[in-house]
């Protein structure tokens, strides 16, 4: 009898089947496409943060040998392709016409016949701008001498949206009467997840056959094909996109961007196929940055430390174009999953969103529509209440948690938690670092002069988008979708409507259909990211892929075993209502010795089916679930720091992860391991800034930093389990928890640090310089 | 990050790479490692119309102490000290820097006599040159000469070296008993410019008070700086931590730092303070044997 560990099924860690052409080199990106006849784009920028276009002169730049094009906004405005549609019901400029909004925005795109040609062609086309003031403190958009940016809307000013959820006057009221409040301002800074693979395309347009194809770095192909269809007028079944490998995307991926349109427009009209590959500059000024929410929280409380209700309120920085890359009906997300992991009476958030110079985007980042600032808030929030109330820290979280037995959970925002331990995380955490030992040491260190921290954060995920009818992508409902054919020799290919860009998921999905197939993962291929094979998807963010795409391929390979189960009582000679699916083969009720496996049966669909059977065995399931899930945990990091320097280093770092079920522990500790870098990334060293003129600084690693083996710390990790009710094999999702729960951990530690010398709260990133800072406001020196 | 188009040189012998310079003047730009010139001409901040690649130039990659130096050739690659068991043993000052220059690709790549003439002030090597005293062996197609360290930074990317002259090889003193060197840095992240690097020599008199001091500065002012005024502080005294904390006082007293992301200029210079004392702490320690 054949064995879960020997099929590679649930809970196994399975190697993953990528790794074999990834760690060779012989991963396929969109860069490594060779077309015979290739051309290459390069897009011309703008210099200024908010300038009016006088003159745009290509003459220069079309004599140098081997240009064939410059295409302007003036010349796309002519299809009507000069705009186009964000996913936040806002438009977009592909390339300027009559003013750029902030610097590096596309102005123009010079095709040559080699890279060399297109680049000296861009740096040859002349644009004569008139500056015009700049707008970079969104604090500052509603003034009434601020400069209005977006005069191509009805309404002339800088408020894109207010949105509030909850009830305001019954928290108002919770507030008034409170024993204990507090009120924090904190900023999520603007930062930028900054993919190794920067974004590129090779679009190839076929004028015989009339039909586009283009290679795109795509974490949501069949969207963007839809998209392409709906922006350029091309018929659908006429547009194949084709996401090879990803070189990672963390929503940087998601939003349709002009130098794809750019290259889409340049080979329709020349006729022959154009790579656009964007550098990093490129990509970190104009490509989908995250967060930029400047907010504030206030807490009420009883004195006891029983946490009441929540306050929030959010000025959101989206700059030039509402672009924000996400689904929900709401425009600030999922932002009011901010009650987090506690149990509270009422809350009320609200958010305006704004507009300012910089680049649109604001979802990106290994973050599930805002859930990222929701637990950061909270997490630090808790923590400054603590603080108040002269309470530990791990206590206060305690003792205001949602019990287990109060899911699922309906919170005062209208969410409902499909399920949690809250306490055993914590409790499983605070066992594993030693957290009473650590409190002494404090205390002894304290008493000479040393200064360490510990930092807790006990976060709730929110994952797994739709419902359909919560969430859409310009109307299209967020299902997913698995396709699975069993060929005669009980081999498997599976296609799947999500886009892995790193998450393993030719591997995970195998898992899930070996688990519910008997089929061993290694006779099983996964394949995604080709729209004319795979079946229709919304694409992989927000660590949806195994909630919905997962459920829909259990659900495709349970469908297959219903067919199987009539073949394979055909093949045993028993009625129907005799065979069960046991132990991974199917079973003669009462007689488990006489079975057959799913190959056989596989055979015996092409071979010999049963009357009224149809030959063959497929299927495919679209999956919408019924829910998100809401996957939790709680971290806690120590720190060390050098009075000298201001320097912070990390010493331990505990991350207890709860998913619900495990498909493949080593990628679910590989998932832990990178969100928690990126986590600390953020805390420690990650910011997009601007000068007072809007020039950017961080559009390159010299300035944006990415940390190294060096600075990353060690992670611990470990796990409890409380599978999701509503999921086919009760998992969650864990992409995201790392870099959603660790930023309050790290602050936490570095606040906790310096709370001593009065300190409450340092924005992130926090560099050594602020440190520094605070340690020479108390007096301390080295 | 395409560069624009330029013409390539790859002199066969030292000879030919001079009579090139001669010819090409300020239009040409030499290549050594690469590291700085090679991002500069990507963002097309450097557009040189002739590039002279030293690479083929085996004379350059001279590593050894002779007639009382110790010689490093300008095409030395800084993992070279970095992996040099000489380095370490001799000169600690020298392997400490090696260490935590920008990362371990820049290290393969990048060279000292390139990073020198670069003339970056957030260069390691030229404060660590500053601490050894260093000396420059020049070459040009009429003849050589030596330039001290002193003399060589004008200010920031400018060194007093005319465009036809090509450096040869770097000289410190060599290494003696009762000496010790440190270098400390503080960098956001590897792989970073310094936010205040510090380099320091001592060599102690028999007496055991300092009979000789070097102290270099990376990143605060327009040039790499010398402590001139800590030195003399320290000069003479027992090296004891009051000696050590006014030496570093001095020091950051005589730095010209400018705020930027990594901090404002009050900090700079408080971390001159900071990072002085710890690499003269260290340069003591290990000049008197006891690390």
């Amino acid at each position: 009898m054949i064995t879960g560990q020997e099929l590679g099924g649930l809970g196994c860690s399975v190697k993953r089947k990528e790794d074999a052409r990834f760690i060779r080199g012989q991963g396929k990106y969109v860069d490594d496409v060779q077309l015979p006849n290739m051309t290459y784009l390069h897009l011309v920028r703008s210099p200024f943060a908010h300038a009016r276009i006088e003159r745009i002169d290509t003459s220069a730049a079309l004599e140098i040998p081997g240009v064939l094009a410059v295409i302007t906004g003036e010349d796309l405005a002519k299809a009507n392709l000069s705009w186009m549609p964000t996913l936040s019901h806002d438009q977009q400029m592909v390339l300027a016409t009559g003013k750029v909004l902030f610097q590096g925005q596309e102005v123009a795109a010079v095709v040559g016949e080699t890279r060399f040609a297109a680049a000296d062609g861009a740096a040859a086309v002349r644009v004569d701008y008139e500056e015009l003031p700049v707008l970079i403190d969104p604090h500052q958009a509603l003034e009434p001498e601020a400069p209005i940016l977006r005069e191509d809307r009805e309404e002339q000013t800088n408020h894109i949206f207010h949105w509030e959820s909850g009830d305001r006057e019954a928290t108002d009221r919770i507030f008034s009467e409170a024993d204990v409040t507090i009120s924090q301002d904190m900023l999520y800074q603007r930062c930028h997840p900054a993919p190794i693979e920067c974004c590129a395309c090779v679009a190839d347009w076929d004028a015989t056959n009339e039909k586009m194809t283009i290679w795109m770095t795509s974490q949501a192909p069949h969207a963007h094909r839809t998209v392409f269809a709906l922006v350029a007028g091309l018929p659908e079944h006429k547009i194949r996109i084709i996401s090879p490998d990803v070189g990672g995307g963390f929503g940087n991926k998601v939003p349709v961007y002009p130098g794809y349109v750019c290259a889409a427009v340049a080979s329709l009209t020349l006729g022959r196929p154009v790579k656009w590959t964007e550098d990093r500059t490129g990509n970190l000024s104009s490509t989908g940055f995250a967060r930029d929410y400047h907010m504030r929280a206030d807490l009420a409380a009883t004195k006891e430390g029983e946490i009441r209700a929540l306050r929030v309120k959010t000025l959101a920085d989206h700059g030039a174009f509402n672009a924000a890359a996400q689904p929900s009906k709401f425009p600030a997300g999922l932002y009011n999953i901010c009650t987090g992991s506690y149990d509270l009476e009422n809350a009320f958030v609200e958010v305006d969103g704004v507009y300012t110079n910089k680049a649109p985007g604001g979802i990106a980042y290994r973050c599930s529509f805002r859930v990222t600032e929701a637990a950061y808030l909270i997490e630090r929030a808790v923590d400054v209440l603590a603080d108040e109330l002269g309470m530990d820290a791990a206590e206060l979280r305690r003792k205001n948690f949602i019990q287990p037995d109060q899911f699922p959970y309906e919170t005062s925002l209208g969410w409902t938690y499909d399920s949690g331990d809250y306490e055993a995380a914590l409790d499983r955490a605070l066992e594993i670092v030693g957290y009473e030992d650590l409190l002494r040491e404090q205390e002894e260190k304290r008493a000479r002069g040393e200064i360490m921290g510990i930092g807790i954060s006990s976060f709730t995920e929110i994952v797994g988008a739709g419902p359909g009818k919560t969430f859409d992508i310009l109307g299209l409902e967020m299902f997913d979708s698995c396709e699975v054919r069993v060929h005669p020799t009980g081999k498997v290919l599976a296609r799947i409507g999500v886009q892995t860009q790193g998450q393993g998921h030719e591997t995970t999905f195998a898992q899930i259909l070996a688990e519910e197939l008997g089929i061993p993962v290694a006779d099983i291929t996964v394949e995604h990211g080709d729209t004319d094979t795979a079946p229709y998807g919304l694409g992989t963010y927000a660590s949806r892929s195994t909630p919905v795409a997962g459920a829909a391929t259990a659900i495709a390979a349970r469908k297959i075993r219903d067919k199987a189960k009539k073949i394979a009582a055909h093949v045993m000679e028993v009625a129907e209502e005799d065979v069960e699916w046991k132990d991974y083969a199917f079973r003669v009720k009462g007689a488990p010795d006489r079975s057959v496996s799913m190959a056989d049966v596989a055979f015996a669909a092409y071979t010999n089916t049963p009357q009224g059977v149809e030959a063959g065995l497929e299927a495919v399931n679209y999956y919408d679930p019924p829910n998100l899930t809401f996957p939790f945990g709680t971290y806690v990091c120590v720190v060390d720091v050098d009075k000298g320097t201001g320097e912070w280093k990390v010493r331990r770092f505990v991350a207890v992860d709860d998913c619900g079920t495990v498909i493949n522990p080593m990628i679910v500790e590989g998932q832990i391991h990178g969100g928690l870098t990126e986590g600390f990334a953020i805390s420690a060293m990650q910011l997009i800034d601007f000068d007072e003129n809007g020039s950017i600084i961080g559009s390159n690693f010299m300035e944006y930093l990415l940390p190294t083996a060096v600075e990353t710390p060690t992670w611990e990790t470990d796990q409890t389990v409380t599978p999701s009710p509503h999921h086919p094999i009760g998992a969650k999702g864990v992409g995201e928890s790392p870099c959603v729960g660790s930023p309050a951990a790290f602050v936490n530690a570095v606040v906790d640090a310096l709370s001593p010398f009065g300190v409450r709260h340092i924005d992130m990133p926090i560099t050594s310089y602020k440190v520094w800072k605070a340690l020479r406001e108390a007096g301390v020196a080295d | 990050m395409i560069p624009a188009a330029f013409d390539y040189h790859r002199p066969a012998s030292l000879a030919d790479a001079l009579s090139v310079l001669d010819e090409l003047g300020w239009d040409a730009k030499l290549l050594a490692g690469g590291q700085s010139l090679i991002p500069a001409m990507r963002f097309r901040l450097a557009e040189p119309t002739a590039i002279v690649d030293l690479n083929g130039l085996a004379e350059l990659e001279r590593f050894e102490e002779a007639d009382g130096y110790l010689h490093i050739g300008a095409l030395v690659r800084h993992a070279t000290i970095a992996d040099s068991g000489l380095a370490r043993e001799r000169y600690p000052l020298l392997a400490d820097a090696a260490a935590v220059i920008a990362d371990p690709l820049v290290r393969n790549r990048g060279t000292v006599g390139g990073s020198l003439i670069h003339a970056d002030p957030a260069g390691d090597w030229g404060s660590v040159m500053l601490a050894y005293r260093a000396e420059l062996a020049v070459r040009r197609v009429d003849g050589d000469r030596i330039v001290p360290i002193d003399e060589l930074f004008v200010t920031t990317f400018m060194t007093s070296l005319e465009p036809s002259e090509l450096v040869t090889s770097v000289r410190i003193p060599a290494a003696g008993t009762g000496q010790g060197g440190a270098y400390e840095k503080l960098e956001r992240k590897v792989g970073d410019f310094a936010t205040v690097g510090v380099a320091a020599q001592i060599a102690l008199a028999p007496d055991g008070t300092v009979g000789a001091v070097g102290i270099g500065l990376t990143a605060v002012g327009a040039t790499n700086l010398r402590a001139a005024a800590a030195e003399q502080e320290l000069l003479g005294s027992s090296a004891d931590e009051a000696a050590i904390a006014s030496a570093a006082a001095r020091a950051a007293a005589e730095s010209n730092p400018s705020a930027d992301g990594r901090g404002s200029e009050e900090y700079k210079r408080d971390m001159v303070r900071v990072l002085t004392a710890r690499a003269l702490r260290r340069s003591v320690e290990r000049a008197r044997g006891t690390v």
